[in-house]
């Protein structure tokens, strides 16, 4: 441990920003599939999420990956957002419990969509909403399961581009320098 | 331990800073241009829908980068928070060689004369700086022209009875006309308003032994996969390193702006590649970081002799941070208008830009550019919920059949809405990290909800079936049109530049990108931007001759 006066500045820094999210993680997920989730805490994900984009004549969000999106993404970029998934998955467990004794993953699609109404509302009460309320963890979701769904399929979501199909994007989807003739170009 | 000494240092490669350093060194000035993010080429050209300029969710394609910058936003409720870059209110332009002109639009407006005579033409606004240019379009429009033929646009005026007078015309036509154009373009005409091709700093025919932009639906935000779009990257920088005469330094991150006993610049310090302390004395120091930055290493040079930062003696510096608020209107059409054909932008109208009863100023109204997936989904109706069955349906059934219209409102300055330096958060290499307060001025918003009631009125025109807004944003503008922070004047208490971009105290520091905008025009700035690099570097060539820089 060094004492200079630029290291205690990025302590800091590390501290406000990261939220001590490094703290909290651990390796509580022994055993799981997952990279960041537990097993159990991915099943709970993938709920939320499939109801959030659910399959219709289209796939949705599980089929899509969009839990492996959002896994993956957490071990990089999202980082810092570690700590709020593990919270929030928490509560989402205790607002069902409390409206309908049940674990979110077993409740029905309707029970599942007013428990989330609910976070998407905020004021939902609880322990694991002390210092993050719903309604920021449920756009905090709602937007990362956007990406999985809606995102480059690189990044681990979108498996098969299926959204990208679904909207009727034009294949390939990068168009690239293999369609466009340089030589033809550079003559003037 | 100090480098050789040069003529001439401009800190930062974008815009305004590569036009410098190109001139500068063609006038036979020795330069070290320091830019602190990396080269990018074509061939680096990642086409990532979450990880570039315009969708940063996922960090910013091209610089910077979430590990070692920060920034503090605080905001209307004095609430402060360390942001990231990746993040929206960070404000974010670009770090990296052609700075944002690597990956932008390219919109090349001009600006109208009125533009840079807003306080006379509308007079004093409560509670905003509202304030003339101390130049106006005609000492531009020389340096205009030379930003149009030498970075190279293309586009088509004619069809716009608005435009400031100009002598030449564009060397590029206008893309043939996309879907989207095709719809707008007589609704426009039947309103009585007055379409035309909006100028673009992209390559329609090859030019400057590039080739001609392939229509890709990946451009805002994005590299150009084939070198169609212009920025200084591949095209002024590269003519300033054939010269000889001017060394690019990539990675360098400018600590501070040094300065002698007499109140003159003799270099700057920067942390090289390696994180190492170098000095690089110069005779000259430009500074071309953009708004924010700009007036953070202005902040960060303070010393004996200026104890409040480089051109801080009487509180200007920093102040008047303004950008552009985006207003706009979706419009669903009962048909595909979708055409996937790339950069989307097309079609724009400038009817609205002045002589609005009751307001002050405009703004431009174009068509979008072309949206991803991921982008569409949050562009919905109010009413509509923002998950499930419906928002499905709603992505499937809209995403092919809309076309959006949008404006960038000039905004009225705001004396508080600023950068200053904060006191306790550090960057990377230890250095004070900009702090961003305030909001933009509600006149602003007024301006901006007129730009979107025009845009929705032409898309029912064009036949949408539906429409719904985009509603304008209060809170602190900024981002990739920042500007305003080291205004320009005649008067030094008033002001932190003169008309020639030089610093009133220091006569031998100049300032050259969109931060001595007094006021940002309702287009998007950057030909505005090269245009004063041009004009100042023809000044600065012009000292140079007489000598007055030498020390």
């Amino acid at each position: 441990m060094r004492h200079s006066g630029r290291i205690t500045r990025r302590k800091f820094i590390q501290v406000t920003t990261a939220a001590a999210a490094g703290s909290v993680v651990g390796c509580t997920n022994k055993g799981s599939p997952w990279r960041f989730f537990t097993l159990q805490e991915g099943w709970t994900v993938a709920a939320i999420c499939e109801r959030l984009i659910p399959a219709d004549q289209d796939p949705g969000a599980t089929e899509a990956g969009v839990v492996n999106f959002i896994d993956l993404q957490l071990m990089g970029p999202y980082k810092r957002y570690r700590s709020n998934y593990r919270r929030g998955i928490q509560g989402v467990e205790q607002a069902s419990l409390q409206k309908f004794g049940r674990a979110f993953t077993q409740l029905s699609p309707e029970s599942q969509d007013e428990v989330l109404k609910e976070l998407e509302q905020g004021g939902v009460a609880g322990e694991a909403w002390k210092d993050l309320s719903s309604k920021d963890f449920f756009t905090l979701i709602l937007g990362h399961t956007m990406q999985g769904f809606y995102g480059d399929p690189r990044h681990g979501g979108n498996r098969g581009r299926v959204s990208w199909k679904m909207l009727g994007l034009p294949y390939p989807p990068i168009r690239g320098r293999l369609h466009y003739d340089l030589t033809k170009a550079e003559k003037s | 331990m100090a480098l050789r000494h040069v003529n001439a240092v401009v800190v930062g490669a974008g815009a305004g800073g590569g036009i410098v350093a190109k001139e500068l060194a063609e006038a036979g000035l020795s330069v070290v241009l320091l830019e602190r993010g990396k080269w990018y080429t074509a061939f680096d050209c990642r086409k990532d829908d979450l990880r570039n300029q315009r969708t940063s969710v996922l960090g910013c394609g091209f610089g910077p980068d979430d590990e070692r910058y920060r920034r503090v936003f605080v905001d209307a409720q004095g609430n402060e928070r360390v942001v990231l870059p990746s993040e929206g209110v960070y404000g974010n332009n670009a770090a990296c060689v052609g700075g944002g002109t690597a990956s932008y639009g390219a919109m090349a407006w001009r600006f109208m004369e009125k533009d840079f005579r807003m306080r006379s033409t509308y007079g004093a606004v409560e509670g905003s700086t509202l304030e003339d240019w101390p130049i106006g379009y005609e000492d531009l429009e020389p340096f205009y022209e030379k930003a149009e033929w030498e970075i190279g646009v293309s586009g088509d005026y004619t069809g716009n009875p608005f435009h400031a007078p100009r002598k030449k015309p564009l060397p590029m036509p206008p893309l043939p006309p996309s879907r989207e154009h095709e719809i707008l373009k007589p609704a426009a005409s039947r309103l009585g308003l007055h379409p035309f091709d909006i100028p673009m700093l992209r390559n329609t025919v090859p030019y400057n032994g590039r080739p001609a932009c392939m229509r890709c639906r990946w451009c805002v935000g994005f590299a150009c996969e084939v070198d169609a779009k212009n920025g200084t990257q591949n095209t002024v920088i590269p003519k300033a390193l054939a010269t000889g005469n001017c060394e690019l330094r990539a990675q360098c991150v400018t600590k501070e702006i040094l300065t002698d006993g007499r109140g003159r610049a003799t270099g700057v310090a920067y942390f090289d590649s390696q994180d190492e302390l170098q000095v690089q004395p110069a005779d000259l120091v430009v500074v071309s970081c953009a708004a924010t930055e700009t007036a953070r290493l202005l902040l960060n040079s303070s010393s004996r002799l200026f104890p409040q930062g480089l051109g801080n003696r009487y509180d200007w510096l920093g102040r008047n941070l303004q950008g552009h608020c985006y207003a706009g209107t979706y419009g669903l059409f009962d048909y595909d208008v979708y055409d996937d054909l790339g950069p989307g932008a097309s079609i724009a109208i400038s009817d609205f830009n002045h002589g609005n009863p009751g307001l002050v100023g405009g703004g431009v109204l174009c068509n979008e550019f072309i949206r991803l997936p991921y982008q569409f989904s949050s562009m919905i109706p109010p009413t509509l919920p923002r998950w499930g069955k419906a928002h499905k349906d709603f992505m499937r059934q809209v995403y092919r059949r809309c076309i959006s219209v949008m404006g960038p409102a000039q905004e009225m300055p705001v004396f508080e809405a600023r950068v200053q330096v904060d006191p306790r958060v550090k960057d990377h290499w230890g250095m004070p990290v900009a702090r961003l307060s305030g909001s933009n001025h509600p006149h602003t918003v007024e301006v901006a909800k007129f730009l979107a009631s025009k845009a929705e009125a032409w898309l029912k025109e064009a036949g949408a079936v539906a429409t719904w807004p985009k509603p304008p944003r209060v809170g602190l503008s900024g981002g990739q049109h920042q500007a305003g922070t080291c205004r320009m004047g005649n008067d030094p208490k008033t002001s932190v530049v003169s008309r020639y971009c030089q610093v009133h105290d220091v006569d031998n520091l100049f300032v050259v990108d969109g931060s001595v905008h007094v006021t940002n025009g309702g287009f998007n700035p950057v030909l505005t931007i090269m245009a004063i690099a041009y004009y100042a570097s023809a000044h600065m060539v012009e000292a140079w001759k007489g000598t007055r820089f030498r020390s």
